[in-house]
């Protein structure tokens, strides 16, 4: 059992006739899903494409998960495309990856041909349709080994210029072990996805499912607008577990939806992301009372989580939710500015070492040389580990608790400051659903912009008693809707853009 | 109704959406389009949209969505 696909296999063979992956239009049972992978990679196999990237330009949809199967049995990785990114950033991932092939639909051939890709095109109605040569397949997974890339997933650099993420076989399957044992994912679950397959969150999710014999369930993104229709969605397909992001948790909590409808089957909601408000994860626990929470967190680059915590006292909302231990099958080190391991209590870096840390960064070895290092805290033999770019600390219990980006953290009046902080104690404010702080460097102000049914005085009000004065925002706005991007979180880029320039 | 056909104007700007019968359906209005349409509606009015008024069929036309209006007020 060396690659996902050969996971895959097992599970697809116990449960022919389940439902594996399913929205509201089609569903493929693990059957049909193994078939149609096959099919897909069999194709991919006779273009003689080795370890090399397949962009997936597709939609989230069952015949998606069938081609990122696909792309692993033919020996190559694939990089899910979002045919709503602007042609340009598409042209710039394209620049990166060179991908041996695309697979895409007829609707979207014309977007496809505006990103200037000029390789190999399949259709995925067709490929999926392809019969599977099993002697070529049987070739392919006898030179497949568990260190080869499984996908590559891109995330915005700080820059503006997309790093892609390179993740291995065993890298998933190291993380899965993990998120199967701790969640107790089995056949059984019925897994409500909200993520996008082209964000680390939907691995999660994704594999968890296909190793497990449970069912994915593509909630339509269009539901999250008509939030009363997403419920009903849910109850309908009895969907008992959820792994979603914190916006997408708020829209239920602040329109206090589960007066309306309250899917009963609903066992356990988990959450990573964002940091998550406790006033909304209150509204959730009290309609939910016997379910299991839990706060997940870690980057792409660690394969999803490093660390968590399951949710087993009450909190106020003024409290932060810890991030918990890390992971089994994972360590985290807090790391001083000095490179030393932090005391008990004290401010440091976040690293991650083991087996979910991935390689790199496709085609940046400078990038990948700056955050994929040495472990610091020894020099004996060759060690990388992840160094995440946040800021950590330890609480009485021994958990963690975020505290925020490197990148984050301000410097005003001379003092260091966590805009999260300020965030958190906007969150507190009652009727308030969701809030970004911002800082001007140039001008040296801190701005505050949320959404809520509160006035701007009052908010401002709240602060002064909650905040010390060089912590107060310079300007707070209220804001007809927060935005959001693609994977669902707050939209800082466009906030930034918008309010500072 | 040409208060209606301004704010979606706003929203969705440089676009002639006052014969379109499938705003949502056809996805010309997305999650983020509706959460801003819906406060801005509610502001323009002075009506609540509760969530038992947010469906696709409520926000499919401007005179659905007017309709949607009318009724609130009332």
């Amino acid at each position: 059992m060396k690659t996902l696909t050969d996971h895959f296999d097992r599970i697809a063979a116990l449960y022919p006739d389940k439902k594996a992956v399913s929205d509201e239009q089609e569903t493929l049972t693990y059957g049909e899903l193994a078939q149609q992978a096959k099919g897909i990679g069999t194709a991919l196999a006779r273009t003689g494409a080795k370890r090399r990237a397949v962009s997936l330009f597709l939609h989230k949809t069952p015949r998606c998960v069938a081609a990122m199967l696909g792309t692993s049995y033919s020996g190559n990785f694939y990089v899910v495309t979002d045919p709503d990114m602007p042609p340009e950033r598409i042209r710039m991932t394209y620049e990166t990856l060179d991908p041996a092939a695309v697979i895409t639909e007829p609707a979207l051939l014309e977007t496809l041909r505006q990103t200037g890709f000029s390789g190999q095109v399949f259709l995925i109605d067709e490929v999926r349709c392809e019969a599977p040569d099993p002697a070529l397949l049987q070739e392919v997974a006898s030179q497949a080994l568990s260190t080869d890339p499984l996908y590559c997933l891109f995330t915005s650099g700080s820059t503006g210029v997309p790093k892609g993420t390179v993740v291995t076989h065993a890298n998933v399957i190291a993380y899965t072990d993990w998120f199967i044992h701790a969640f107790h994912i089995d056949s059984t679950c019925i897994f409500g996805s909200q993520t996008p397959f082209y964000f680390s969150m939907s691995v999660t999710d994704l594999f968890g499912a296909l190793r497990t014999g449970a069912e994915l369930v593509i909630l339509p993104k269009k539901f999250f607008a008509f939030p009363i229709r997403l419920l009903q969605f849910m109850e309908q397909r009895q969907v008992n577990i959820i792994y979603w992001v914190p916006s997408a948790l708020s829209i239920i909590a602040n329109a206090d939806l589960f007066r309306y409808v309250r899917p009963q089957t609903l066992k356990t909601v988990l959450f990573a992301g964002e940091v998550m408000p406790v006033k909304q994860l209150n509204y959730w626990r009290s309609f939910y009372p016997d379910a299991l929470f839990a706060n997940l967190f870690g980057p792409t680059e660690t394969t999803d989580i490093c660390t968590y915590y399951v949710v087993d006292r009450p909190f106020q909302e003024t409290e932060a939710l810890p991030i918990g231990r890390a992971c089994e099958g994972c360590q985290v080190m807090v790391i001083g500015p000095d490179g030393k391991e932090c005391a008990p209590g004290e401010e440091g870096e976040l690293y991650v070492r083991g087996p979910f840390v991935a390689p790199g960064y496709y085609h940046a070895p400078d990038k990948t040389a700056a955050a994929f290092v040495q472990n610091p805290l020894q020099q004996a033999y060759p060690e990388i580990v992840y160094k995440t770019g946040d800021i950590v600390r330890t609480n009485d219990r021994g958990e963690l608790i975020y505290c925020g980006r490197v990148d984050h953290q301000i410097k005003h009046f001379g003092y260091r400051i966590e805009l999260g902080e300020i965030e958190a104690a906007a969150m507190a404010v009652d009727q308030v659903f969701a809030a970004a702080c911002l800082f001007d460097a140039a001008g040296d102000r801190i701005l505050l912009l949320y959404e809520g049914k509160v006035p701007e005085e009052d908010v401002q009000t709240a602060l002064k008693d909650r905040l010390p004065g060089y912590m107060l925002p310079a300007m707070v706005k209220k804001l007809a809707a927060m935005p959001h991007n693609q994977n669902g979180k707050i939209d800082r880029s466009r906030l930034k853009a918008e309010y500072i320039g | 109704m040409e208060t209606i056909l301004e704010i979606l104007a706003e929203v969705k700007p440089g676009l002639d959406l006052s014969s379109e019968t499938e705003l949502v359906d056809s996805g010309i209005l997305d999650s983020m389009a509706i959460i801003q349409l819906v406060a801005r509606l509610s502001d323009e009015f002075d009506v609540e949209i509760t969530p038992v008024d947010l469906v696709p069929e409520n926000f499919n036309s401007v005179q659905a969505i007017e309709a949607m209006i009318r009724r609130l007020e009332d």
